[in-house]
């Protein structure tokens, strides 16, 4: 590959035999700057071009984005209070029934989030809401701390943690200690900076929900 | 020798640390003197630096998404080429460039031959490219076993066997270099090793040694004349220019031309016909089934043609081997008082061109199936491959020769 | 100039290469993986009568919809008959062993067929056309190109049915298929059905390399450039050896 050529004329000069030297007289140092700097720029933009398909190699492969295909889950098992995992591009996706009670605890718990409307946080805005999902009774969020990613742990009863008092349920990390609602809010006081993330999904029907892919693009 | 201090202040403060890369620079490049009178033979150097670099590159990437494994190397190289972005470009970049390497290689010898480069004192310069060209064609038959395809099994399958002919060891060291009974994960698996850790550290070095004991000398030229015998009063041959910018330039003109037939052959035509990337190898392994047309890729195939035209086991791999390792001694085979052919008479001219023909034609004969007539044909160039450099001593010391000018003459 | 020398050599020696690899003379197809009308026609031919027996495990129905431009949707109904999603590989749900039993052997894998075989689309378009009806083989056929194929005549419908000429042996010679002539007529007449199996011919070019349509596209740009930058480094190399010429 080419590479950029630092010599101007006078170090030219100084290199070259004496022979050569009565010949340099006649050097149009313009011209000579002139073709140096246009073919180091071709050149140059050359190695540019040729670096971009070793660095969009790194991309997902077809085989990647087809492992990441949107997935279906099947809701009609979940209890209420349960929590169901499953894999959404290599990554935890928590689908959690709720019940009343824990719906009604979200509202209490608003002043003591970081967060509450989730004005910063990383969601499809059809879960920009208080509990953070399409339906109230379904939450999903993508489970993976804010913070380092790990995956939180699910704490759903509403009592005394040791880790808090006044525990309503949600998730606690324990890489960092962490503390999330049951919207995925986080708490203040935590080194998460934001809410878990929700994922793009949308409801085929009652029953069913297919996550990675957006409401809008619905039939 | 100190140099000056560059007046810019980054390369200031480097300089004042790091002075010695200043004098590295002059060393080998802008006060390197190569005679003026390069032709075109002198961009082959340069241009298998670039293929080394193309392919520690592209390897580099390969590696990334292939996977040494029987089970699944043949299909990993299917999903680089289909579903890594790019991937198809960046093996066809790898696959094109070994070929690229051999033409290179192969037509920078030439040049030696002809010019007579290997002559003193250039004897270390020749036997470590004879080193490098050797550690090349084991770098180039263990990549070509890893997409395990039907000719990559075979074809090592065939190469490892070569070495049974040794009598008393041959068996228990093909069995110690496949690491099975067969050709088998195993084999694959130390192969990558070799190829993309170990042999390249290998060549890099050498590599590096031939340019630096090349550099000791100084470069051959067209005449063969010693351009360090004439200086001027600053002690500059004066028949030399310094390597930069003169031949870092005139070198790029060489690499654009490379190039484009390089990037023709990927984009247009990166089997080659069936012969860079061979129609066979787009099967996957099968130990029960050997192809029909089975041959090594086609650098490989003068070699190859020697040894189907010996009727012996040991012999043929004798003779096979004998035929890189008498390559080695070339500065010692040519007694010529003078370097280059320009100043040899008819004698050598004559030699030389029947023995292009012969290699070239054994290149050829290594492809065909091999009938009676090609046989005996292969036979024949391999009687005159052997007898070309062993009557060397001979025939050199014979033929007519033109006394050589002291200073390089103004046509050349 | 040396491109077109160098593209001529390839070609020579490719020919002569596929030449002597036997078989007998294949006819050439013709075939442009550039016409994307011929893909489109080849890969519905393909899905319809190849695939229900032959798998394809490294071609995506994906890369199938974006390279012939055709709607996904479109190709999971018309095309996919397997049921896997649209970023899934052409697989199908034959036994192999099943298949050993009915065939003789398990059918091959597709996808690389027209790299691996000598002759490439050629030798595709050529086995196509030389099915015979051959009441000695376990099903009925036999084909000129692949002798005793264990593979029977899935196109029969389209082409009809082709019996055998048999050229009288020399001495102590046994007698050979010296050209095949149509008994009975298919749905197709013979140009027809020629051009439908030179469809196939060419989307299973396209199949073996998916690659080469952006591989030719971009070539001529790469090379364009590259001529740029050789004039530019020409120019500057005779500027600077103007001190030494």
């Amino acid at each position: 590959m080419p590479c950029v050529l630092v010599t101007g004329g006078s170090r030219v000069f100084q290199n070259l035999a004496p022979e050569f030297r009565m010949a340099t007289k006649r050097i149009d140092s313009g011209r000579r700057r002139f073709l140096t700097a246009t073919t180091s720029v071709v050149g140059g933009a050359g190695v540019v071009l040729a670096a971009v398909p070793f660095i969009e190699s790194w991309k997902p492969s077809a085989r990647a984005q087809q492992a990441g295909a949107p997935v279906e889950v099947d809701l009609s098992l979940i209890e209420p209070g349960q929590m169901e995992r499953v894999q959404w591009r290599g990554q935890p996706v928590w689908i959690v029934r709720r019940t009343e009670r824990a719906l009604a605890a979200l509202a209490e718990l608003e002043g003591r989030l970081r967060d509450p409307n989730s004005a910063q946080s990383d969601q499809p805005p059809y879960a920009r809401n208080p509990h953070r999902s399409i339906r109230p009774e379904w939450l999903v969020v993508v489970g993976l701390c804010t913070h380092l990613g790990c995956s939180p742990l699910y704490y759903p009863e509403m009592r005394p943690e040791p880790f808090d008092s006044d525990w309503k349920g949600g998730f606690f990390c324990p890489c960092h200690n962490s503390r999330f609602d049951l919207a995925g809010r986080v708490f203040q006081g935590v080194p998460a900076p934001l809410n878990l993330r929700v994922p793009p999904y949308r409801f085929l029907d009652d029953r069913r929900i297919r996550i990675g892919e957006d409401q809008e693009s619905s039939t | 020798m100190s140099t000056p201090r560059p007046a810019n202040r980054v390369l200031g403060w480097l300089h004042d640390r790091a002075p010695g890369l200043w004098t590295w620079w002059n060393r080998h490049a802008a006060q390197y003197y190569a005679p003026k009178n390069f032709n075109f033979w002198y961009f082959f150097g340069s241009l298998a630096l670039l293929v080394l670099v193309n392919q520690i590159v592209t390897g580099i990437w390969l590696t990334m998404n292939y996977k040494p494994s029987a089970a699944e190397a043949f299909a990993s190289v299917e999903y680089i080429m289909r579903d890594v972005e790019w991937g198809w470009l960046i093996r066809y970049m790898h696959s094109t460039g070994a070929s690229a390497f051999f033409v290179v290689v192969y037509l920078h010898m030439f040049r030696a031959l002809i010019y007579g480069s290997y002559q003193k004192p250039r004897e270390l310069v020749w036997i470590l490219g004879m080193l490098i060209y050797l550690v090349l064609m084991a770098e180039a038959f263990m990549g070509y076993v890893l997409p395990w395809g039907q000719m990559s099994y075979w074809g090592a399958q065939v190469i490892i066997s070569l070495f049974g002919a040794i009598p008393g060891i041959g068996d228990s060291l093909t069995e110690w270099i496949r690491g099975d009974y067969l050709v088998s994960d195993a084999t694959l698996n130390r192969f990558f090793a070799l190829h993309v850790v170990a042999l390249p550290l290998v060549l890099l070095l050498l590599v590096y040694l031939h340019l630096m004991a090349l550099h000791e000398v100084g470069s051959n030229n067209p005449e063969g004349i010693d351009i360090k015998k004439v200086k001027g009063p600053d002690g500059k041959p004066l028949d030399g220019v310094p390597f930069h910018p003169y031949y870092t330039i005139k070198d790029l003109v060489g690499v654009g031309f490379f190039l484009i037939l390089f990037s023709f052959v990927i984009f247009f035509e990166p089997t080659f016909g069936g012969l860079f990337l061979e129609h066979d190898n787009f099967v996957e392994a099968n130990p029960l089934v050997t192809p029909e047309h089975i041959k090594p890729v086609w650098y490989f195939t003068p070699y190859y043609a020697m040894l189907r035209a010996i009727p012996d086991k040991l012999f043929g791999v004798i003779v096979m081997f004998g035929a890189v390792l008498i390559l080695f001694f070339l500065p010692w085979l040519d007694r010529s008082p003078v370097r280059s052919i320009r100043y040899r008479g008819p004698l050598t001219r004559v030699l030389l061109a029947l023995f292009v023909i012969a290699f070239v034609s054994l290149g050829w004969l290594g492809m065909q199936p091999g009938s009676e007539l090609q046989t005996l044909m292969a036979r024949v160039f391999t009687f005159y491959y052997f007898a070309f450099f062993i009557t060397m001593p001979l025939w050199t010391r014979i033929d007519r020769t033109r006394p050589v000018p002291e200073r390089i003459p103004a046509h050349a | 100039m040396l491109e077109r020398c160098l593209a001529l050599i390839a070609l020579c020696i490719a020919s002569s290469v596929a030449a002597a690899a036997g078989g007998g003379p294949l006819e050439p197809a013709h075939v442009n993986v550039h016409d994307r009308a011929s893909l489109q026609r080849g890969a519905r031919l393909f899905m319809n009568y190849c695939a229900g027996c032959h798998e394809a495990r490294f071609m995506r129905y994906q890369r199938l919809a974006r390279d012939l431009g055709l709607d996904e949707e479109l190709v999971q109904r018309h095309l996919n008959f397997s049921g896997a999603p649209i970023g899934a590989t052409m697989l199908n749900a034959m036994n192999p062993e099943q298949a050993s039993e009915w065939f003789g052997a398990a059918p091959p894998d597709l996808s690389l067929t027209a790299r691996a075989k000598y002759g490439g689309p050629d030798w595709i378009y050529t086995f196509l056309k030389s099915f015979y009806a051959d009441e000695s083989r376990p099903l009925g056929w036999n084909n000129r190109v692949l002798v005793n194929a264990s593979m029977p005549h899935v196109l029969w419908e389209l082409q009809g049915i082709q019996r055998p000429i048999y050229a009288a042996g020399h001495q102590g010679e046994a007698s050979h298929v010296e050209r095949l002539e149509l008994v009975q007529p298919g749905k197709l007449s013979p140009e027809e059905y020629d051009r439908a199996i030179r469809d196939i011919a060419a989307f299973m070019a396209y199949m073996a390399e998916p690659a080469v349509l952006q591989r030719e596209a971009l070539g001529v740009w790469v090379l364009l450039y590259l001529a740029l930058f050789t004039l530019l480094a020409w120019l500057l190399k005779r500027e600077y050896w103007r001190d030494v010429h």
